[in-house]
């Protein structure tokens, strides 16, 4: 055991000590920062507003179509199909006489093509316009129209769960952004270091140590320290990143004073407008928001079952990598023997995406307890609540499954290393693998 | 008492046997040459020696017990065939590293390592990364760390390959030094001239079988074939002789195959009665790489070994 212990020690410092690692632990968070800002930007500058000229033959849609963020109508005199690109419209719609009885079908003409988002943003525009202008022909007043329409917009939904005798506030947003975040972080992270334990095997037996240390200690032993060694790291990768979080986060508070705290807290309790509330910043509200936001996922749990779920995906997959590693001497080679590992990965991830939408689909039950794709299915599930959406014993099947799974591969590895390790310039398939795997010495 | 009995040791693949049914003894402080051609089964024999591998059958008893592959790997130094580094890591580092695998302490191991660097002029070295070493100077790194731990056994695979002299004659003297401090040798090569000047005692494997076992000085007298090397200030008038038969002359020197039944004192006084002056007279024992050729060659596909079937 000691012997695994020292193992295990250089495995982690001459990683941690790497000055890459350092790097990568300070610019990964970084480069997520500025790629969500990045695409978040670009989305938002990348909606441009499309001006639509407007050929009513109708005349109540002056009053009634309203333009937005994205679609700007005008009603400009004498336009007509062959000219309005020439004043200056990218598209034309064409409203024939409305028959109330009837369905009407409306026509836009442009030149480029209208995306799906700007087509049912127009669809429903005309509709409500339509909905305004009969309203009014049935007596509804311009003005009472135009109150009723600010005041609709009150209505806010608030969902709550059940959990024994209370109810506690849940926000599927929130879980959504958790699951899929957790789920992505694990397929992640088991790719990184699951391809990073394959080099380093990899390495050793090209570079022809392994013999030398397998004079030393048992070949299980020497896996055994890779694999933890590198967890480790990774571990202590995501740890930092934790803290790195945590840090920013209160940071960002720390530019805003208590008292401002205890006004937005006030106002958005109390409901109403008073005379301090206006005192307090946007900023400060965003993040109070933000921090009630936060406080209704069961943080608890979710960190509990992520860090047993990237430990024990990361445990699965490993051995894998490991054992693949130990049967390949180039990086070419590496390719055909990673496939059939790498394929329930990222079909796990596959899954995920559903799962996110679906948490309660048979699919996503199922993969959330079958070991190769659990770690990243079931944390997509466990955001939406534990026991609510995952009942406690689907969670135990699933974590107890991997437990088992882990154990499996690392044995069923551990037989292919100690053969693998020391076969040199013979390329290996998986049929020679799982020969050894069950061969009995 | 032998530090090492292999009884009846087997190991077969799925493709071949590559070692059947061998056995011998090494006694402890001796320098035991382990040789054969390449695929004869040497390297599966010394991984069985080194608990990398399992006997199929067969025991193996270290030092009077059974071999415990877990507890007596702390007394043997294995230096592979096959023999790398981390090339990332620094010297020193990589050094105690190995030596605490075999067991020593940290600080154990630090004394140790420096000892041996003084010993071999490697004191400056201890911060420098591997990557920057040559062939050469790596393999003295693979020696200390073979060594370190004063191994009952130390088993050296191909040890002088890559060494220029001047490093191999350190490393031998090495070999010498550790041997008559007690510890046993177990020297695997193809280098014949090498074996002859470092071993006592030989053991030849072909096909993973043992063809040959016995001391250097006892094989070469079982492979002699009676030669003399004569060398006479001038040529009698009448050579030919029932002791010997004349292999070959070149100018006064003669090479004389003594006859069934003849001793070498008959076939000098063949020359002396007829008032030659004889300057030199030896006898001829054959190489240790002449009977490895002949012995090896004599079974046939011997230097690439076919594949066969294991139940045959």
């Amino acid at each position: 055991m000691s012997k695994t212990l020292i193992i295990i020690k250089r495995e982690y410092l001459t990683r941690v000590s790497n000055k890459t690692f350092l790097l990568t632990t300070i610019l990964t968070p970084l480069l997520f920062v500025v790629l969500i800002a990045g695409t978040t930007y670009l989305s938002i500058k990348g909606k441009e507003t499309l001006s639509v000229a407007v050929a009513d033959s109708n005349g109540f849609f002056k009053n009634n179509l309203k333009s937005g963020k994205s679609v700007k109508f005008d009603f400009p005199d004498g336009v007509d199909t062959t000219n309005y690109l020439a004043k200056g419209y990218s598209a034309i719609l064409l409203i024939p006489k409305v028959d109330s009885n009837s369905k009407t079908n409306y026509i836009i003409r442009s030149k480029k093509g209208i995306g799906i988002a700007a087509k049912s943003s127009i669809e429903d525009r005309v509709n409500s316009a339509i909905e305004d202008h009969m309203l009014q022909m049935a007596g509804v007043k311009r003005d009472a129209l135009d109150s009723i329409h600010n005041e609709a917009q009150q209505g806010q939904l608030i969902s709550l769960q059940e959990k024994g005798d209370s109810a506690t506030e849940s926000n599927q947003g929130l879980a959504y952004g958790i699951g899929y975040a957790s789920g992505f972080l694990i397929y992640i992270t088991m790719f990184i270091y699951g391809i990073m334990l394959m080099r380093g095997v990899m390495e050793e037996k090209t570079n022809r140590i392994a013999e030398v240390v397998i004079s030393s200690v048992k070949p299980f032993q020497l896996m055994l320290g890779k694999i933890i060694g590198i967890g480790a790291v990774g571990l202590t990768q995501f740890l930092l990143w934790v803290v790195l979080i945590i840090v920013l986060y209160n940071g960002a508070q720390m530019f805003i004073s208590p008292e401002t705290m205890q006004q937005v807290q006030a106002m958005q309790q109390g409901g109403g407008m008073s005379a301090n509330s206006a005192q307090a910043s946007e900023a400060a509200q965003k993040i109070y928001q933000f921090k009630h936001l936060m406080n209704t996922a069961n943080w608890f749990t979710i960190i509990g079952c992520f860090i047993f779920y990237f430990i024990g995906g990361y445990l699965f997959y490993a051995s894998l990598f490991a054992a693949a590693g130990s049967a390949v001497e180039d990086v070419q080679n590496s390719q055909s023997l990673t496939m059939p590992i790498t394929m329930p990965i990222i079909f796990s991830f596959i899954i995920m995406t559903t799962a996110i939408n679906n948490p309660d689909s048979s699919v996503a039950v199922w993969a959330s307890i079958i070991p190769f794709s659990s770690p990243i299915v079931m944390m997509a599930r466990v955001a939406y609540g534990v026991p609510g959406t995952v009942p406690y014993w689907q969670l135990i099947l699933s974590m107890a499954s991997l437990v088992i799974g882990f154990l499996f591969t690392t044995w069923v590895a551990g037989k292919i290393y100690r053969t693998g390790i020391l076969m040199y310039g013979k390329k290996t398939t998986w049929k020679e693998m799982i020969k050894w795997a069950f061969a009995k010495y | 008492m032998p530090l090492l009995e292999l009884q009846h040791l087997k190991k077969y693949y799925a493709t071949q046997k590559a070692v059947d049914d061998i056995s011998f003894n090494i006694e402890a402080g001796s320098i035991f040459g382990l040789l054969g051609p390449n695929g004869a089964g040497k390297t599966t024999l010394l991984r069985m020696i080194t608990g990398i591998f399992f006997p199929d059958e067969g025991t193996i008893t270290f030092d009077g017990r059974k071999f415990d592959a877990l507890n007596d790997i702390r007394h043997i130094g294995y230096m592979p065939e096959e023999r790398g580094l981390y090339k990332k890591m620094k010297i020193g580092e990589q050094a105690l590293y190995l030596a605490q695998l075999k067991g020593l302490s940290r600080s154990e191991a630090t004394e140790k390592i420096k000892h041996w660097f003084v010993k071999l002029e490697m004191e400056s070295w201890w911060n420098k990364k591997v990557e920057d070493l040559s062939k050469g100077m790596s393999q003295k790194l693979q020696f200390v760390t073979t060594v370190l731990h004063e191994p009952k056994l130390i088993i050296l695979d191909e040890p002088f390959s890559g060494l220029d002299p001047v490093n191999a004659n350190l490393i031998k003297d090495e070999i010498f030094g550790l041997a008559q401090r007690g510890a046993t040798i177990i020297f695997s090569t193809h280098r014949m001239e090498q074996v002859e000047e470092i071993c006592d005692h030989i053991v030849l494997v072909n096909k993973g079988r043992k063809i040959l076992d016995g001391t250097v000085q006892k094989i070469k007298q079982d492979f002699k074939e009676n030669l003399f090397h004569l060398q006479v200030q001038q040529l009698p008038a009448a050579l030919n002789s029932a002791a010997f038969n004349v292999v070959s002359a070149k100018e006064n020197k003669l090479t004389l195959q003594i006859n069934e039944g003849y001793r070498s004192n008959d076939l000098l006084q063949h020359f002396i009665q007829q008032g030659i002056t004889i300057e030199s007279f030896h006898e001829i024992l054959p190489t240790l790489n002449e009977i490895f050729i002949r012995e090896v060659e004599g079974t046939k596909d011997a230097v690439t070994r076919a594949f066969q079937p294991v139940n045959s």
